[in-house]
């Protein structure tokens, strides 16, 4: 079961010696991509990233040059901006904390070359300040970036300026969403806005034209330069490409973050191999495979995906939880989704209600607030699971938690609804007796697994 | 070896007195030139650089950012209060942060905060945000995802950032508050 | 004036085809989805939508499924047996608020789908709304109750504590804030920023927490405040002028005008048996839009004054008595010809209508008298609605040939004292003093007769008091400082014996002289249509409830067009 890392983007993440300075970076090979990516010129690297396939790392996993083709620099009347969402919020992340603490400079080339491609002039490193020295490292990198030429006025001699400025989050998970963190760059409250008409391509920061990336997909722009987008579509799957920074936490003998193909390692191996299977000696019970708001899987749960077969034929195959691919198109397949990476173990001793009401509970205290289903329907879902942990559950919540989910999903302002939903929703679904059963032992129950935490 | 970068400028604990320093208004200033398009993207960073002076964001620290950005203070105090990181009184010289989400939870944070709270003498107050120690040496509270899931259960210390905070580091913590 | 007029197609004429519940029609291109079912006589429920505000797209209430051309491989729409495109519908439902019709799209407004999204919004606004109907000002116009009734369940089944926030807030000089009632729609938020052009409110907190409020020491006394109230889908803002005064569905509606500066605000007055409690905008995009100054629309309380002159008064040694309208009519009309026309002054009032003082204008002419004048009226004007002009038909005056805005009327206090002037009649309720004749110079007049609405120190020097109707007690028409004549219908009968000045005149004018042509204001204006050069080819019926601009004196709304 060796299934052994590729690592691209944490090529040199914790290996001995190597340090967040630019002088280890150059060390390296650092920034030698800006000096072709300059000579190959702006379109060129958008073709790049296109023929490269890669897909946006935050979560949604939207194509990056289909985001970056909405935006025409040769045709844009107002400035075009570029933000960078180092926001990593999504419970079970926590990818870009490492590149940020331990390797700010391939972050900086990569977002420098990706504002090159688009004629950005000014950029905005969206950072949360929980990283409470990341933006410490962020800036030092700047300063040196552009002590050193490779930022600021006249980028390496070649005629490009570029400004990248850090900016502090306060603690609000609905940063992360792009529109969110847009109005809370502009220093109001970060309520995702209305689309339409306000994409971010067209009615972005200061209502002109934005793109907004995810810390992983701007290193892996980096990497697209490097190799061209053809080779690094080879990596990982069609439709799937390069490689992925797998966050594994919860009850597994080896949490930690990981890089491989994506796609090129299951679930299975995943747990089992790579991060020595469940602790304690217990078994699996759930799995969460791409950060809280992915729909929970359950042990044993086998699913049918469509697949192409040899001839290019789509065919249903039957895949058992243990042999799905950690890939966008796979966790799809089986109704979750490869989020932003974070895999969330959970072994046979844990409540689900406990596990559920915790995770209502996060969202209840991270909805802004400004469409009515999710202000009033979250804290709505939390209460109830609250009030079902401590032991006053009703026959008629499984049907309530539902009906109140299904209310959120599909119908609020931005992807905070199903973030929201998604999880009541599957863990009613799949374990709808043991949370009967927990409402018929009301008060009754064995000792009380209190890691729900709704305090 | 990388250059140490200081983590500590969090103060948690001033009231929200005293000089405005020069050094203070410079760097407002600054802080202000990084958005040429609109000054009103300044109030985050000014709201930061206010708290760790003075500890929380009272209204004189709205008054300030408010008058400085040309904004009126309800926008101001819009954000005060939607962003949880800001505070809007004193919390204690050492401020712990505990992560409460599932991968925390799932290793115990829990366990690590009941410690804590012990160890700190704390009862709920009534108040939103923070327990408060009555001499105002410690504060308390849960905190969402602090994005380190692998290493649960993890914790702030005023800025400090600790992993794999058992019920036994936890009292070294505390005990290494000096 | 408003920043948005969704109501309004870019472009009226540029229609196109859409699909409304299987019925195919043509709307405005671009035109939202609340407003095109609006039109279609279908109606879908809103509560942070405004036409004149910022969409924000919020309480999701107005959510219905779309569906957009089904496209065939040559990237035409396919179409039916009907001709028509069919339609590929969309699981997702959208918000019509922002949503602009494009050409063959389907519009479901009433779908099971539809339905649902709406049951849901209201048990979600509804869960931690407290159930104070009974005691709530808004009750019979609020939007939650309104869409309760089709949208509602009738049971709940929240069994959870409610989220406490403030109540009876005293948000501002005359707005009181219940925060538990707030569904955090932002509609008053964005008014005062976007159309008052101040930011006062905001929200704090996040999530279910958020809360309306000012900032702590300032007051919400913005002198619109209170079109946030009628625009408060709830009873979470309210007026503290109506509070717990009357249920609105007791209310009598009346279409009429503010009368308190020479915009001419088109309003609705609130009235029960006999007595206005309140006044509130009436949408004219050509005069107001749906708005109107806090100044006016408290500006009604005189009404019920105790200073009110409710009979006529007579002098006698030196005293005022009350007297019979019969009496008054006869002393005034002996008055008017006690002295010569040419003793004679009259105070046209820029505050009468065009009926009355073209009724005095008969007068005037039968008796011979030609100094006549009207008394300026000093508004304070803003940058909004309100008008420099205190007078309400500064311009029917003078197209009536009896105002020169009171230049003429600044010379009479001196006329007086020489003696030139010996009689005058002030009409319109003027107080004459404030305006420039001295106490002196009143006393020194022979006649004096004065119709009036509250009782001043021109009234008590009277010969002859004639308590007149106030605005909301009579019915005509006024042209306001743009040029546009309007016309207003009377909402209560005066109080006691007070009359009409119209009514006034023509009784005054048979006195004198005989002449009793004029018995209702359509006899007005079929005289006035042919001698008032303004006013040719105009009827009652014409001016309509909107009113027309004059072409003499046309001129548009400044703030409205740009």
């Amino acid at each position: 079961m060796a299934i052994s890392e590729q690592r691209l983007i944490f090529k040199h993440i914790d290996a001995p010696g190597y340090t967040r300075d630019m002088e280890c970076y150059l060390k390296h090979g650092g920034y030698e991509m800006l000096k072709k990516g300059l000579a190959m010129g702006p379109s060129a690297i958008r073709d790049e990233v296109k023929k490269s396939q890669l897909r946006g790392r935050g979560g949604a996993g939207f194509p990056t040059g289909t985001k970056w083709s909405f935006i025409d620099p040769s045709k844009a009347t107002k400035p075009i901006y570029l933000i960078c969402n180092a926001d990593e919020s999504e419970p079970g992340t926590f990818k870009d904390r490492q590149i940020i603490y331990k390797d700010p400079h391939q972050l900086l080339e990569g977002m420098i070359l990706s504002c090159f491609a688009n004629g950005v002039k000014l950029a905005y490193l969206y950072i949360r300040c929980e990283f409470t020295f990341g933006h410490k490292v962020l800036e030092k990198a700047i300063q040196e970036a552009k002590a050193a030429g490779f930022l600021g006025k006249n980028i390496l001699k070649s005629g490009y300026d570029l400004e990248i400025y850090v900016h502090r989050g306060a603690g609000a998970y609905i940063c992360g969403e792009e529109t969110g963190l847009i109005e809370s760059l502009e220093g109001k409250r970060a309520y995702p806005r209305i689309k339409p008409p306000y994409f971010p391509a067209v009615l972005g920061l200061y209502m002109s034209p934005t793109i907004v990336n995810n810390v992983e997909t701007l290193c892996n722009v980096k990497h697209i330069v490097e190799m061209g987008g053809d080779a690094y579509a080879k990596i990982g799957r069609p439709n799937n490409t390069g490689t992925r920074l797998l966050c594994v936490s919860g009850d597994v003998v080896k949490p930690g973050y990981y890089e491989f193909p994506c796609g090129g390692i299951t679930l299975g191996q995943l747990i089992y191999g790579v991060c020595g299977g469940i602790r304690n000696g217990r078994r699996l019970k759930a799995v969460i495979p791409g950060g809280s708001s992915a729909k929970v899987l359950r042990a044993g749960e086998v699913f049918k995906v469509k697949e192409k077969d040899a001839q290019g034929n789509m065919v249903d195959r039957e895949v058992k939880l243990e042999d799905l691919r950690m890939d966008f198109d796979s966790l799809a397949a089986a109704g979750s989704m490869a989020g932003s990476g974070g895999v969330i173990v959970m072994d046979d001793t844990r409540d689900m209600v406990e596990c559920l009401a915790n995770i209502s509970t996060f969202y209840a205290h991270e909805s802004c607030g400004q469409c009515t289903p999710c202000r009033e329907g979250v804290l709505w879902l939390k209460k109830i699971l609250a009030r079902i942990a401590e032991g006053h559950g009703r026959d008629s919540d499984p049907g309530l938690l539902k009906d109140v989910a299904d209310r959120i999903a599909g119908r609020t302002i931005c992807a905070f609804g199903e973030a929201a939903a998604w999880p009541v929703q599957s863990f009613i679904g799949k374990f709808k007796e043991e949370i009967q059963l927990r409402i018929r032992r009301n008060g009754t129950a064995a000792k009380r697994d209190t890691i729900s935490l709704t305090h | 070896m990388s250059t140490p970068l200081r983590a500590g400028t969090e103060n948690c604990a001033s009231p929200e007195k005293g000089e405005i320093s020069s050094e203070m208004e410079k760097q407002a200033d600054e802080l202000v030139t990084r958005y040429p398009v609109s000054k009103r993207s300044a109030v985050l960073p000014l709201l930061h650089l206010w708290q760790e002076t003075f500890g929380y964001i009272g209204p004189r620290g709205v008054e300030w950012i408010a008058k400085r950005l040309s904004l009126q203070e309800i926008q101001v105090l819009e954000l005060v209060t939607f962003y949880p990181w800001f505070r809007q009184r004193p919390y204690g010289k050492f401020h712990f942060r505990v992560c409460r989400t599932l991968p925390c939870a799932l290793g115990g944070a829990g366990k690590t905060f009941a410690a804590l709270q012990k160890l700190m003498n704390l009862k709920a107050d009534g108040h939103e945000g923070a327990m408060v120690s009555e001499d105002g040496r410690f504060s308390l509270e849960y905190s969402e995802c602090l994005a380190s899931c692998g290493t649960a259960p993890v914790i702030l210390r005023n800025d400090e950032f600790y992993e794999k905070v058992d019920e036994k580091k936890a009292s070294e913590l505390v005990a290494g508050c000096k | 004036m408003n920043p948005w007029n969704h109501d309004v197609a870019k472009d009226e004429k540029d229609l196109i085809d859409v699909q409304v519940d299987g019925v195919w029609m043509q709307m405005p291109r671009g035109l939202n989805v609340v407003e095109v079912a609006h039109r279609s006589k279908k109606f879908i429920p809103h509560y942070c939508y405004h036409p004149k505000l910022s969409v924000v797209g919020n309480c999701r209430m107005c959510l219905f499924e779309m569906g957009t051309p089904k496209m065939g491989p040559d990237r035409k729409p396919i179409l039916g047996p009907d001709g028509k495109p069919e339609i590929a519908w969309m699981p997702r439902p959208q918000i019509g608020c922002a949503t602009g019709v494009t050409p063959g799209m389907g519009i479901r407004t009433d779908s099971a789908l539809v339905k649902d999204c709406r049951n849901g919004v209201m048990e979600f606004l509804l869960i931690n709304h407290p159930l104070d109907c009974t005691i709530c000002d808004q009750a019979g116009e609020c939007k939650l109750q309104e869409y309760s009734v089709e949208y509602g369940t009738g049971e709940s089944r929240f069994v959870e504590n409610k989220v406490k926030k403030p109540k009876n807030v005293d948000l501002g000089e005359r707005i009181v804030l219940d925060d538990e009632r707030c569904i955090l729609c932002s509609r008053c938020i964005r008014f005062s920023s976007e159309v008052g052009k101040e930011d006062v409110l905001g929200f704090v907190n996040r999530g279910s927490h958020s809360t309306l409020t000012a900032y702590p020491g300032k007051r919400f006394d913005h002198p619109y405040s209170l079109n946030t109230v009628d625009i408060c889908p709830v009873g979470a803002l309210t007026s503290k002028d109506f509070r717990f005064q009357m249920r609105v569905w007791f209310l009598k509606e009346s279409k009429s005008l503010c009368t308190s500066c020479g915009t001419g605000c088109n309003i609705t007055v609130g009235s029960r048996e006999g007595k206005v409690h309140r006044l509130t905008p009436r949408e004219n995009e050509a005069v107001n839009s749906q708005w109107m100054c806090d100044f006016g629309r408290l500006n009604f309380h005189y009404l019920d004054s105790k200073d009110r002159l409710t009979r006529p008064l007579l002098q006698a040694a030196g005293q005022q008595f009350p007297g019979t309208w019969a009496d008054a009519i006869q002393r005034a009309a002996e008055g008017l010809k006690k002295v010569k026309p040419e003793e004679m002054a009259v105070v046209a009032s820029a505050r009468l209508t065009n009926e009355e003082l073209f009724v005095l204008k008969r007068l005037l002419a039968e008796l011979g008298v030609t100094r006549v004048d009207g008394v300026q009226n000093l508004g304070q004007a803003d940058s909004f609605l309100r008008s420099g002009d205190g007078n309400p038909n500064s311009r029917g005056a003078e197209l009536l040939g009896l105002s020169s805005g009171g230049r003429k009327f600044s010379g009479w206090g001196e006329e007086i004292v020489s003696g030139k002037i010996r009689g005058l009649f002030v009409l319109g309720g003027e107080n004459v003093i404030p305006a420039g004749i001295s106490a002196s110079a009143l006393a020194k007049l022979e006649v004096l007769i004065v119709s009036g609405i509250l009782q001043n120190e021109t009234t008590r020097a009277a010969h002859v008091v004639l308590p007149a109707a106030a605005s909301a007690e009579k019915t005509g028409s006024m042209v306001n400082v743009h040029g546009r004549l309007q016309r207003m219908t009377r909402a209560v009968a005066g109080p006691g014996e007070a009359r009409e000045d119209w009514m006034i005149l023509r009784d005054l004018r048979e006195a004198c002289t005989g002449g009793n042509s004029l018995h209702s204001v359509e006899d007005v204006w079929k005289a006035m249509s042919m001698e008032v050069p303004a006013f040719t080819g105009m009827s009652w019926a014409k001016i309509g409830d909107l009113g027309v601009q004059l072409e003499s004196s046309a001129q548009a709304v400044p703030s409205i067009t740009s």
